[in-house]
Order: C-alpha cells, then sequence, then structure tokens
C-alpha cells in the first residue's frame, strides 16, 4: 500500500510558489478545503491563476486570497457573492475567465482524464464562443472547450484513508472529484482520515491514484451562505 | 391584475408532468417546487449535484453540506442522490432533465435569452445558465414583463450580452403566456384582468395574437 499522509499543513503545500496554477473545489463555500486555503493565504506567494467554481465571500474561502492580492487571474463560473472580487475586476488588477459551469467541470474532467479538448452546445452564439472553433454535430453547432490542468489541485473531501481515496459527503462532492483528477499534485484534506482498508473500496467516489498527499483537517468552519429554514407549523 | 411572483409560479406548475425532471433556477423559478399539481410526480435537479430536493430545513436542522445552486439549505427526499458537477451536467446536455425554467433579462422573438450580464455593471459569471439553455429541449422563462424602468423585456432583440440563441419555447410573465415561434411572440393566455392591449403595449418584439385569447385559469 502507498501511504500518502502527510501529519502538517506544510508538508501539504510544499512545492506551491508564486505564479502558479491551482484548482480548489467546493461549489459556494461548500466543499472547499479550507484547511489548504489559509495556508495558501498564510503563505505569501501571489501572482496565481485560481480555477473554481466560485471566489468565496469577501472574508472566507477564496476571499481571503483576494484580500492579500494573491490571485492574478481566476477562472470561474459565478463569482456574485464577493464584493472585493467585483472591485479587482472592474479595476482591472484581475484578470477574470467566465466560463460555463458545466463547461468548467467537463474541462476539469478532460484534463484529469487525457482528453485534450470536447465539443459542447453551452456558449455557442455568444461572448464564450468568442475565437473558438464551431463545428456542427447532428444539425446543432458546438463549440470547442480546452481541457483544465493544474500544478496543485486542492479538494476537500469528508472521508478519506492513507491510500488517498475519498468519499464526499452530500452537495460538497461538486468540483471536487474532476479537480483530483486534473492537478499535477493533488492535495486532499479530509474531516476524518482513517487507515486504509476501513473504507469499503465499492463506497468511494474519488480512487487514491488520483490523490498525492491526504491530511486530517481541523478546525473546520464550514460556513453557511445562504441559511434559509422553514418554521414548524 | 397582473400576477405577483407566486401567480406567475403557479402557473408554471402546471406545465410540470408526471415523471418530469426539472432543474429551477433562482428566483421565481424556485418557488414553483411549492405549487406542484396533486398527482403528479416529478424530481427537482440542483445542478450542484443533488436530485430530489425537498424543502428548505426546519430551523437547527440545516446543514453547510447540503445545498442548492443558489447555496441555499435544503432537505433531500426518499430516492434522492449527490453527484459531482461533471455528472450533473451530463443530465443536463445529455436531455436527461425535462424542463428548465429560469428567468431573464431579455427574451427575443428569436428565443435568444439574455441572463448574466450587464457590461460594466453586474459581473456575476452565467453559472450553469449557458449550459442548461443550450441544451433543454423545454425552457420556460418566468419573469415580469417589463424590466424597473417599464421597458419590455420582451424584445425584437436582445441589447444585452446573450446567455443562449433560439432555445426559448415558452415564456410566463406577470401579464401573459407566450409561446416563441418562428413569426414572433404567440400570445396564449393572459393574466386575469389583463387585457390583450395590455400585453400589446408592454411587448416590443412581435406578438401575435389570433383569435380569443383566454385568460389563465390558476
Amino acid at each position: 500500500m502507498i501511504n500518502k499522509e502527510v501529519k502538517s499543513i506544510d508538508e501539504a503545500i510544499k512545492g506551491v510558489q508564486s505564479n502558479m496554477t491551482f484548482m480548489l473545489g467546493g461549489f459556494g463555500l461548500c466543499g472547499i478545503p479550507e484547511n489548504c486555503i489559509e495556508a495558501l493565504s498564510n503563505s505569501g506567494i501571489n501572482g496565481l491563476t485560481c480555477i473554481s467554481n466560485n471566489a468565496g465571500v469577501d472574508d472566507f474561502g477564496l476571499g481571503l486570497l483576494l484580500q492579500k492580492r494573491q490571485i492574478k487571474k481566476m477562472i470561474s463560473s459565478y463569482v456574485g457573492e464577493n464584493a472585493e472580487f467585483e472591485r479587482q475586476m472592474l479595476s482591472g488588477e484581475l484578470e477574470v475567465d467566465l466560463i460555463p459551469q458545466g463547461s468548467l467541470a467537463e474541462r476539469c474532467r478532460a484534463g484529469g482524464a487525457g482528453i485534450p479538448a470536447f465539443y459542447t452546445p453551452a456558449g455557442y452564439g455568444t461572448e464564450v464562443a468568442e475565437g473558438k472553433e464551431v463545428r456542427e454535430f447532428n444539425g446543432q453547432p458546438h463549440i470547442l472547450e480546452s481541457a483544465l490542468e493544474a500544478d496543485f489541485a486542492f479538494v476537500k473531501a469528508w472521508k478519506g484513508d492513507t491510500a488517498g481515496n475519498l468519499i464526499y459527503k452530500g452537495t460538497a462532492r461538486n468540483f471536487n472529484p474532476m479537480m483530483a483528477m486534473a492537478g499535477k499534485i493533488t492535495v486532499a484534506e479530509v474531516e476524518h482520515l482513517v487507515p486504509a482498508g476501513e473504507l469499503d473500496p465499492a463506497s468511494i467516489h474519488t480512487p487514491g491514484i488520483f490523490v498525492q498527499r491526504i491530511i486530517q483537517g481541523s478546525n473546520y468552519e464550514k460556513r453557511i451562505e445562504q441559511r434559509t429554514v422553514r418554521t414548524k407549523d | 391584475m397582473a400576477l405577483d411572483k407566486i401567480g406567475i409560479a403557479k402557473r408554471i406548475a402546471q406545465e410540470l408532468k408526471d415523471g418530469y425532471y426539472v432543474n429551477l433556477g433562482i428566483g421565481i423559478p424556485t418557488l414553483v417546487a411549492n405549487y406542484i399539481p396533486e398527482g403528479i410526480n416529478v424530481e427537482f435537479q440542483s445542478e450542484n449535484g443533488v436530485l430530489g430536493m425537498g424543502p428548505f430545513p426546519f430551523d437547527g436542522e440545516e446543514d453547510a453540506d447540503l445545498i442548492n445552486a443558489g447555496k441555499q439549505t435544503i432537505t433531500t427526499l426518499d430516492g434522492a442522490v449527490f453527484f459531482d458537477s461533471a455528472n450533473s451536467f451530463a443530465m443536463i446536455r445529455g436531455k436527461h432533465v425535462q424542463l428548465t425554467v429560469l428567468g431573464a433579462m431579455e427574451v427575443s422573438e428569436q428565443g435568444d435569452i439574455a441572463n448574466w450580464k450587464i457590461p460594466g455593471k453586474m459581473v456575476k459569471g452565467m453559472g450553469g445558465a449557458m449550459d442548461l439553455v443550450a441544451s433543454a429541449d423545454n425552457i420556460i422563462v418566468a419573469m415580469m414583463h417589463t424590466n424597473k424602468a417599464g421597458e419590455s423585456k420582451l424584445l425584437k432583440s436582445c441589447s444585452l450580452p446573450l446567455t443562449g440563441v433560439k432555445c426559448v419555447k415558452k415564456i410566463v410573465t406577470n401579464l401573459a403566456v407566450l409561446e416563441v415561434t418562428n413569426e414572433g411572440f404567440k400570445l396564449l393566455e393572459r393574466a386575469p384582468g389583463v387585457s390583450v392591449e395590455e400585453v400589446q403595449n408592454a411587448t416590443q418584439g412581435e406578438l401575435i395574437i389570433k383569435g380569443d385569447i383566454p385568460e389563465m385559469n390558476l
């Protein structure tokens, strides 16, 4: 068995440098790698390109890296919850590539799966299609989208084992599995790290082959962005 | 009288058919889930990775790992399933979802839709909207007939950056139900007490009026 466990967050992010491209899992604040983001924020590196569906909120998630101007470029699908992001984008300090959510997911998956590019109908006829090859299949126009890869992918899972196998909880899965596949070095932080052999092999979502380092996470805040409840009547 | 948001949601709920998998966008579309007709079984898909979405949780029972695409806390129903984002959009792109309901800033008489960007102002992103409108066979737009300045949102052509082209099939507004045809917006129904003339005055694009236009039956 190959043991992927690292014992400290410094070891988990070892090798990160300025101007690298990172993928960060999560949808909104759900399923984000909180520990790694905090460590990256403390590392002082900058000029980063971050591929993440969202950009966090002002004081949490990727908002922490934006506050410190560590991010040069964001590749995302929706960034509406972050005022500092909007300010940096409109002032031109931050380069932003907004791409359709399904194309973002598939581009990450393709990057991890050895597929250099694929055709999709999403974005045809819009500014997303500008400069991209268009081809008709079954009478419908499609645009060519390229795969995405990253120097590091940071993902968050609920459970993991020392072999790097991961299980996600609820909707915290989202982009984590595809990003785990597309990182040259994938770092997984988990709420519960168990010895290899304790997870049911049939229940694993991300096979450990995609994960280079795994760490037992700590102090999860798991902030809720839109707490919405009903009352018992 | 023109409908309110709940009225629009109730009218759209009449479009649900037994066995449909449905994706509801943020805003008015989300309300549709509250008015499923009796005897109809549908499942709601949220593109962040859940099928079989239930109502909002009771106070104190919310779970940070369980949200919808609007980042709101939710619950799941029996038979629910979680999946990753690539799988989620495989369901959408692969046409496994039978109905998509979403909001819009503008719709053109060709069925083009703009709902993601106001240049120089709003920078939020398209989220899953471009994937949804590019692939769904059945797209209903839920929106007010006019914007806050009183200008028509049903146009000859969209002025804002597009989300998708020639994709909207039906529009339910506070004033009317309209179908997008090759000739323009075909008026199907009026909101209770709203005249054909009122709909005409609020519609900038080509409006097709054939015969008697019935009132919505809510």
